[in-house]
């Protein structure tokens, strides 16, 4: 499972791309792989905010539904509305064309590196 | 639950080999998925796909009485079938709800009732307490039987190429005890919607079996897309549209159940009363026409009332909609609105099933 160096890690499998006071979220390749087929995604509003660890949309694949967490406190600039339509994105490339949210960020983050997200990955199929 | 160690099927390796995801489902490892869903649901619906539902429990019916003993559990009459041929039907309570949907095959001296991995001791349990005063034997088979589902337009070439027996004179819902590489029960039954055999095997002869069929170009496929599968030809699954408060009538499987028959079976009287007095609930089909995807459990709503439930819902892969089945009360017509995780979404009934395959 492909885990980029350069992005930050939740424990419920999101991963963040700082850039300046923007991250950009979407969900792991690992993630990914466990839903299955994504058939469809629920977005927020442009605008709303979020604290870290809430619920900010679902993903749901065929057989199941998963709460989307904000990795860090702030608010939606930007959602990736071509998951709407094409909702499959989040399989095919779960870090590039799959993003699925940028926030501008307002709190501090408590985030894991790609070191430690992979041996939390390890650890959770152990 | 996590420390109870789950059951495994003759096929576990292979599933393995195959880098299946396995879940636990009715206490066994089951593969959900090998490829993914949505490919494994096509390749049934445009060639064809094989499952392992070893899962399934198997009890035989042996004994003089064992005609009497059948009728007076499942919803169907057992009379009429011929030996060589199966009936899908229900198994009641007194009150009329549903303890297990079954099929029953007629066999030249016994019947074999094939019952849901997931009520197999609930059902031996029923079927000894309420046959006791019968000459009859009840034999639990469920652990020597495996149990493979090929289903798809492909099915018959791909079988054909094991078998002597002349699979286009084995019509729906009949079987043969021949050779398909090993002894089996060829069965032309399924749970998808599309035309293909079930082959009972000795657990041993499974593995073999199983491989022969993907390498003549079977697509291995999992519960995932048998749900999906199933859902889309409007096939019921214990545990969502049948339960012990539901029983077959609501769940509109009545043409399994025969209020005529003679000999007299358990929840007839109950069930009679209510086709008489008109049906407590019904399963309809539906369509989400909003965004969102309907799922077991949530609720149905019709003038800021509940009115039902969800039974099932997916996003159907053939037809590219969110689709699903509910209970509703009587009244419900047309239209009403699933709520989704707080939010009501409009959907409309449609007639089921949703798919059915250009015969």
């Amino acid at each position: 499972m492909s885990v980029p160096e350069e992005l930050k890690y939740t424990k419920s499998h999101e991963w963040v791309r700082m850039e300046d006071d923007v991250a950009t979220v979407g969900i792991t390749e690992h993630a990914q792989d466990e839903l299955g087929d994504v058939v469809f995604v629920e977005l927020p509003e442009t605008g709303s905010s979020f604290e870290a660890g809430e619920a900010f949309g679902t993903v749901e694949s065929v057989k199941a539904v998963s709460d989307l967490n904000a990795p860090v406190e702030g608010e939606v600039v930007e959602v990736n509305s071509t998951l709407e339509d094409s909702p499959e994105k989040i399989n095919e490339a779960p870090y590039g064309d799959g993003w699925i949210l940028k926030l501008r960020v307002s709190g501090e983050a408590d985030l894991l590196s790609a070191d430690e997200y992979e041996k939390f990955l390890q650890e959770e199929s152990s | 639950m996590a420390s109870e160690r789950l059951l495994r099927t003759p096929l576990y390796e292979e599933h393995k080999a195959l880098g299946a995801k396995l879940v636990d489902f009715a206490g066994y490892e089951m593969p959900v998925q090998y490829e993914g869903i949505k490919a494994e649901h096509e390749a049934v619906r445009t060639r064809a796909g094989l499952f392992d539902v070893s899962h399934m429990g198997e009890a035989v019916f042996r004994g003089p009485e064992s005609e009497k003993a059948v009728q007076r559990l499942v919803t169907r009459d057992v009379s009429r079938l011929e030996a060589g041929q199966a009936g899908y039907c229900a198994v009641c309570y007194e009150d009329g709800g549903t303890v297990d949907d079954v099929i029953v095959y007629k066999r030249p001296e016994d019947f074999l009732i094939v019952i849901n991995a997931s009520n197999r001791e609930k059902d031996l349990e029923h079927f000894q307490r309420n046959i006791e005063d019968l000459d009859v034997e009840v034999a639990d088979e469920s652990d020597a039987w495996a149990l493979l589902a090929l289903q798809g337009p492909e099915a018959e070439s791909i079988l054909r190429q094991f078998t002597d027996e002349d699979l286009s004179a084995i019509k729906p819902f009949r079987f043969v005890e021949g050779e398909a590489g090993a002894p089996a029960i060829i069965s032309r039954t399924g749970y998808t919607g599309e035309d293909g055999f079930e082959l009972y095997l000795k657990s041993d002869d499974a593995p073999e079996a199983w491989r022969m069929l993907i390498e003549a170009g079977a697509t291995p496929a999992g519960l995932g897309a048998r749900d999906t599968l199933r859902l889309e030809a409007g096939m019921c699954l214990y545990g969502n549209e049948l339960d012990p408060e539901t029983t077959p009538l609501e769940a509109g499987i009545s043409f399994a159940v025969h209020l005529d028959k003679d000999e007299e079976f358990i929840g007839q009287e109950a069930l009679r009363a209510e086709r008489e007095e008109g049906l407590r609930k019904k399963l309809v089909g539906f369509e989400v026409e909003g965004r969102g995807i309907a799922r077991h459990g949530y609720p149905v709503m019709a003038d800021g009332e509940e009115v039902g439930e969800v039974t099932s819902g997916t996003q159907s892969p053939t037809l590219n909609k969110a689709i699903g089945l509910a209970l509703v009360a009587p009244g419900v017509e047309d239209t009403f609105e699933v709520e989704i995780r707080g939010r009501s979404v409009e959907a409309r009934t449609v007639s089921l099933p949703f798919y059915k395959r250009e015969s």
